[in-house]
């Protein structure tokens, strides 16, 4: 039985990593590309309310990843929405988790609570940003499915319809 | 008598106290969002005209001006870092940077953190090396960021380990 359900996710994993790969390859480019349909690199980290944040312990929820800074106009933009979105999507599996890459936490502290996100906000480094594949320039902002496994990557100020019709469509996947 | 004293020590005051706002004015008002396109044309410099430069062996000094993260993970090879501009400490880390520097010397800021007209770092880095005196001061056009623009074209890029 469980060899049986085993082989399904795997199958499902393999099925929805092509067909999103292959949505989310129009969004992507260069050296981008080796993240996705790859499983999303594993990080543990403190956010700025003092939460550990696993993101293993994600897995079965739709992530949201957002790489953004206080200074980066394009972000603020995009973070309102995004807090939107996490109500409305939330119930149906969506987390979102913001890494800020910002020098320092000083900022990011007051600017969370100004903006009112709701969702954690981790400090972010360059080793994190390697991982994702290299983020050279914000925002970008990940999306990965419920088996862990990377579907786009958006870089710059991506038309957010864009981002949310991605989304949509691997939080109606298994 | 008193009266004099009084209104000496009240010009002493007033004197002190303008000479801090002259002090603190003028990196308060580097400070203030200053947006890139207030460069001038003739003092960008495109990626591929200084990777043609680099190559040919031609070393200004180059520095990034933007996120400390971002020049961690990869910068011109040779840059070094002196920012965020877009903040006080920052401004005052490049200030520090190129105090001692002869005004004439070759320069080039850069910082693709985002699309040229939103990053907040350029301006007010080109700024305030335009009100230091410095002549030569060249800003990179990075017109959406730093991977897209300079290490996606394969100029050669390294990173802080």
């Amino acid at each position: 039985m469980n060899a049986v359900y085993s082989l399904r996710v795997a199958r499902s994993v393999v099925v929805s990593s092509v067909v999103f790969g292959f949505l989310a390859g129009a969004v992507m480019g260069h050296s981008e590309q080796t993240l996705l349909n790859r499983p999303a690199p594993q990080f543990v980290r403190t956010d700025v309310e003092g939460t550990r944040i696993d993101l293993a312990q994600y897995r079965g929820r739709v992530v949201l990843l957002n790489f953004w800074a206080t200074w980066c106009a394009p972000c603020r933009i995009e973070m309102p929405l995004f807090v939107q979105w996490q109500q409305q999507y939330g119930p149906r599996g969506l987390e979102i988790i913001g890494v800020s890459i910002d020098d320092s936490e000083a900022p990011v502290r007051p600017f969370v609570a100004r903006m009112r996100l709701d969702y954690p906000v981790v400090m972010g480094n360059a080793k994190l940003g390697d991982l994702y594949g290299g983020v050279y320039g914000v925002p970008v902002t990940f999306l990965i499915d419920r088996h862990g496994i990377v579907c786009a990557r958006f870089d710059g100020g991506s038309s957010t319809s864009r981002i949310e019709a991605e989304m949509l469509k691997i939080l109606a996947a298994p | 008598m008193m009266k004099i004293r009084r209104l000496r020590s009240g010009t002493c005051s007033g004197i002190l106290a303008l000479a801090v706002l002259a002090a603190v004015a003028p990196r308060a008002r580097a400070a203030e969002p200053i947006s890139a396109n207030r460069i001038p044309q003739n003092q960008l410099i495109q990626p591929e005209t200084l990777h043609r430069e680099l190559e040919a062996g031609r070393r200004p000094l180059i520095l990034q001006v933007g996120s400390r993260m971002l020049f961690d993970e990869a910068h011109i090879p040779g840059a070094e870092y002196a920012g965020p501009a877009s903040r006080p400490e920052g401004l005052e880390v490049l200030r520090h940077r190129v105090a001692g520097l002869p005004r004439n010397r070759a320069m080039v800021i850069y910082c693709g953190c985002c699309p040229w007209e939103h990053c907040p770092n350029i301006g007010p880095a080109w700024v305030l090396l335009h009100q230091m005196g410095f002549t030569r001061v060249r800003a990179l056009y990075i017109a959406d960021n730093f991977g897209a623009d300079w290490v996606h074209q394969g100029y050669g890029a390294e990173g802080v380990q």
